[in-house]
């Protein structure tokens, strides 16, 4: 089957009774499935939720409980009966990493929901309301969002003094004003799509509009989103309890732990104390950080496909 | 590659070509089907087929690359005699840019548009290191005399958004032209384009193709565009070489089914006196729907007026049962009128009626039953669809909502619904994008349909789509309009699409009715000249045509201008070869009637426009 003659007149052998049918699209795509990456993610945010919520009963010792009562020494290297060492206090590491999960990854989370339910909520109202209201609120928002975080978190602290709510409260409504901006650009976005200006043509109210046709399009990169946030609440959370305006002693959380043991680096002793709760925060960040990267990859780019 | 003088070598050569795609679960499908063609220095030959056939993909193969996802699998793409199938993108570097250059469909979003157009237009061979500056600037310049740019010294120093939508798609031919390339991939270049921008734009490719010795391979789906620019034809249906040989061969003697169907799907302009004769049972006079007086435009201005005022005094009546067909150039406020009737643009002057009763301007004041009435069909089926909703829930939300049904009334509805359209009723559990462009546009149909309406306002329905996909969706409009007695308005700037499908045709000129009238009447003289330019620039799938065309008087003067609104005078005035100084670029022409319901607004007398 050559046609080198460009004279020539092809025609490919053809069976009449064959219709010729409208071709398809590209086969529907498949849903989501993690790469490696995406696995060694999830492995480890697995790893610490499921240390969070058990860690208080499996482990070793009491949160504040001296494994080595005997002989009381700060900063001792790990050793049989402590695998991680002891603490300023000589408490030992381990068990406080443990009771430190779950106040450091429940502050964190509760923090970014209440970011959410309110960025969320706000954002999308700003979005489908009209162009004086969404003024306002953008505007106010704006003055929220040019405050360094950090010190606004440590003004509020240092204010009202700290408390696990205090935290999550103040977290959860400096972060609001980030979500605010993104999901409002998103519910934006979405508003001028013509599915859109087909409900309104078609009479519909604003809450079916707000709840079936942006919510299920924007649901997506807000998601993708949430996990990245989460990351910064946690490094947020973290910092104050370094500067030590965050969850106040005898209790442990990990950036906490970083602060108190800092004295291993100065005046010598097992650095493990100051390594290890360190590695536990950047471990959580990286591997939620390997999970949102992956879903992005594959949902994101879907949806700037049919966008 | 040393660059061959003799006049008949082969540039490009497609030689058993496969091109494969590699789908999730690790399986091969197979896009390009072993195809073999030939481009020769100083011809065209058009790649021709609907959406998905692989012409896109074929075409791709000469500059060596494939779309992500793709690979070639077999055979070879042979560039001056070079095999590209297998060469890295350093490798083909040096090629692409000195020996093929590719034109993509929007030249809006080839240009930066913060870069000035000379700039990019000289890029590439000043990159490649071909030409000096001074050289390319002097080559640029050659092709913008060439492509008959107007004022070629200077339009170089402009930014993209300050040249017309023609004007920058030619840019674009500039811009691959400037290196000197030995073969040119043109992928849909006009389709986008009106059919008075269409006609220049070819005339120039045409001309400078002719002129710097170069071959081109031409991707479109339209045969009539192509008869006007190809030497050769390959028509390729699925992957697959259906039928290839020189242009009059495949459009005077196509031999293959799927070439003759492709021939079939092209409405040809209805000769006079052959257009549908309304009988006078049909002659009632209950319109369905009625503008009167319409002003219209966007923003808000002083005394509550719009900033820019878009339609001027529009009387339009649509009666029971019968099309309307909207035409005029992008810019003429087709869409802005449709956009008025269904209330999404409140009219700040004028009246809507519906079955007599006067229609709020603002949808939001529109009771529920007249929202009903009226439905809007969207242009892109791929933004209209909400992706996240199953075809169950898009086409049983109006069910609901108009009617009330719910349950098992509401399932059935639904199937019923999309058997209206020609579609399977297994594809109500599929999400829109499971379905191809046609299937969407028909599933967007049969939304509208689920509220049983009165009018469907129709904005560009088949544009979006392919001449027999189009065809098809065409078809199933007659057929709904004789089963359900729907009225449609149906707006296009696709001339022989209304034509062959309207009853009534209003030609929108700059937000003025220019001519309105029964499709009969308004296809035949007297026109009005902005309808002469418009009839004269269908193409027609006849070889010649182009020549023939532009040689015209019309066409001479259409070319000259673009849509602009203006305040005063005859908005047509200065593209209008018969138009008088002092008179029509001053005074408002004045509305004729030329016979019953025909109307043309001109100053000349209708003697003067036969």
């Amino acid at each position: 089957m050559s046609n080198s003659d460009p004279l020539e007149h092809f025609v490919a052998p053809y069976d009449d009774s064959v219709s010729f049918d409208e071709l398809p699209d590209a086969p529907p795509t498949t849903g989501y499935r993690p790469s490696i990456m995406g696995w060694i993610g999830i492995t480890v945010a697995v790893f610490w939720l499921a240390v969070a919520l058990i860690g208080p009963f499996i482990a070793p010792y009491g949160e504040n409980a001296l494994p080595f009562p005997d002989a009381y020494s700060e900063f001792q290297s790990p050793r049989s009966g402590a695998w991680l060492g002891t603490d300023v206090e000589d408490r030992d590491v381990l068990s406080r990493i443990m009771f430190g999960a779950g106040r450091t990854i429940g502050i964190s989370l509760s923090a970014t929901l209440l970011a959410y339910l309110t960025g969320v909520v706000l954002g999308i109202g700003a979005a489908v309301s009209g162009p004086r209201v969404d003024m306002a609120m953008s505007r106010i928002n704006d003055a929220f969002l040019s405050l360094p975080t950090i010190m606004l978190g440590l003004v509020v602290v240092a204010a009202v003094g700290s408390s696990i709510p205090v935290l999550i409260v103040t977290a959860g409504l400096i972060y609001a004003s980030v979500v605010f901006r993104l999901s409002r650009a998103i519910g934006m976005e979405i508003m001028v799509m013509d599915f859109v200006e087909a409900a309104k043509v078609r009479g519909e109210g604003r809450w079916w509009i707000i709840t079936r046709e942006i919510w299920p399009n924007a649901r997506m990169p807000l998601i993708t989103d949430f996990g990245l946030r989460l990351i910064y609440v946690i490094l947020f959370i973290s910092s104050l309890s370094f500067l030590g305006l965050g969850v106040q002693p005898p209790k442990a959380d990990w950036g906490s732990m970083v602060r108190d043991n800092l004295g291993a680096l100065q005046y010598g002793g097992s650095i493990i104390s100051v390594v290890a709760p360190a590695l536990a925060i950047a471990s959580l960040t990286v591997g939620i950080n390997l999970i949102v990267d992956d879903v992005s990859a594959h949902g994101g780019g879907k949806l700037s496909k049919r966008m | 590659m040393p660059k061959d003088t003799q006049a008949n070598d082969v540039i490009f050569e497609a030689k058993d070509l496969v091109i494969s795609a590699e789908s999730e679960d690790g399986s091969e499908l197979q896009i390009v089907k072993s195809v073999n063609f030939q481009v020769k220095r100083g011809e065209v030959v058009a790649l021709i087929g609907e959406s998905g056939s692989g012409k896109t993909t074929i075409s791709l193969s000469a500059l060596g690359y494939c779309k992500p996802g793709l690979k070639f699998a077999g055979g070879q793409a042979i560039l001056l005699g070079e095999d590209v199938t297998g060469k890295t993108t350093d490798e083909l570097r040096p090629a692409r840019g000195e020996n093929v250059a590719y034109l993509a469909q929007s030249a809006a979003a080839t240009f930066n548009p913060s870069i000035r157009i000379n700039e990019q237009v000289t890029e590439a061979p000043v990159l490649h290191g071909t030409k000096t500056q001074a050289e390319a600037n002097a080559k640029a310049l050659e092709l913008y005399k060439a492509l008959e740019l107007p004022d070629p010294e200077n339009i170089g120093s402009r930014y993209p958004h300050q040249v017309s939508g023609g004007q920058l798609q030619r840019l674009m031919a500039a811009m691959a032209l400037c290196g000197d390339p030995d073969l040119l991939v043109l992928d849909e270049p006009t389709t986008a384009l009106d059919v008075t921008t269409q006609i220049e734009v070819l005339k120039a490719f045409k001309s400078v193709i002719q002129d710097q010795g170069a071959a081109a391979i031409y991707v479109t789906h339209d045969l009539a565009v192509v008869a006007q620019i190809a030497d050769h034809i390959v028509v390729l249906y699925n992957g697959e070489v259906k039928e290839a040989g020189p242009v009059d061969t495949i459009i005077n003697a196509p031999a293959h089914p799927y070439t003759k169907r492709l021939m079939a799907a092209i409405r040809p302009l209805p000769e006079a006196g052959q257009g549908e004769i309304s009988s006078d049972e049909h002659l009632r006079d209950d319109a369905a729907l009625e503008v009167s007086n319409i002003d219209a435009g966007y923003g808000t201005g002083s005394g509550g007026k719009p900033n820019v005022m878009v339609l001027r005094d529009i009387n339009v009546a649509i009666e029971r049962g019968k099309t309307v067909g909207i035409i005029g150039e992008s810019g003429c406020g087709k869409s802005t009128l449709a956009r008025v009737m269904a209330g999404l643009l409140p009219a700040c002057d004028g009246e809507i009626r519906l079955d007599g009763q006067v229609l709020h301007p603002q949808l939001e004041k529109r009771t529920r039953e007249q929202l009903r009435k009226v439905q809007f069909v969207y242009q892109m089926a791929e933004t209209a669809l909400n992706p996240h909703q199953r075809i169950r829930d898009i086409l049983g939300r109006p069910v609901e909502f108009y009617r009330g049904l719910k349950g098992a009334k509401k399932r059935a509805r639904v199937e019923e619904l999309l058997r209206l359209v020609e579609l399977p009723t297994q594809f109500a559990d599929r999400f829109p994008h499971e379905l191809s462009g046609g299937q969407k546009q028909r599933v967007n149909l049969a939304r509208a349909l689920a509220a049983e309406p009165e009018v469907v306002l129709c904005d560009e329905v088949t544009s979006a789509l392919d001449t027999i996909v189009g065809a098809n969706v065409i078809d199933l409009l007659t057929r709904l309009q004789k089963e359900t007695g729907v009225s449609f308005v149906f707006i296009s700037h696709d001339l022989s699409t209304v034509a062959s499908f309207a009853d009534e045709i209003v030609v929108l000129y700059a937000g003025r009715v220019a001519e309105q009238g029964e499709t009969d009447k308004v296809l035949t003289p007297p026109f009005h000249p902005y309808t002469r330019l418009l009839v004269s620039s269908v193409p027609e799938p006849r070889i010649g045509w182009l020549e023939g065309a532009i040689q015209s008087q019309e066409a001479q003067a259409g070319i000259a201008g673009a849509v602009e609104l203006t305040d005063v005078g005859c908005p047509f005035f200065a593209r209008c070869p018969q138009s008088v100084a002092g008179k029509c670029d001053l005074v408002a022409p004045p509305r004729m009637r030329v016979g019953t319901g025909h109307t043309i607004e001109c100053h000349l007398e209708p003697g003067a426009l036969m």
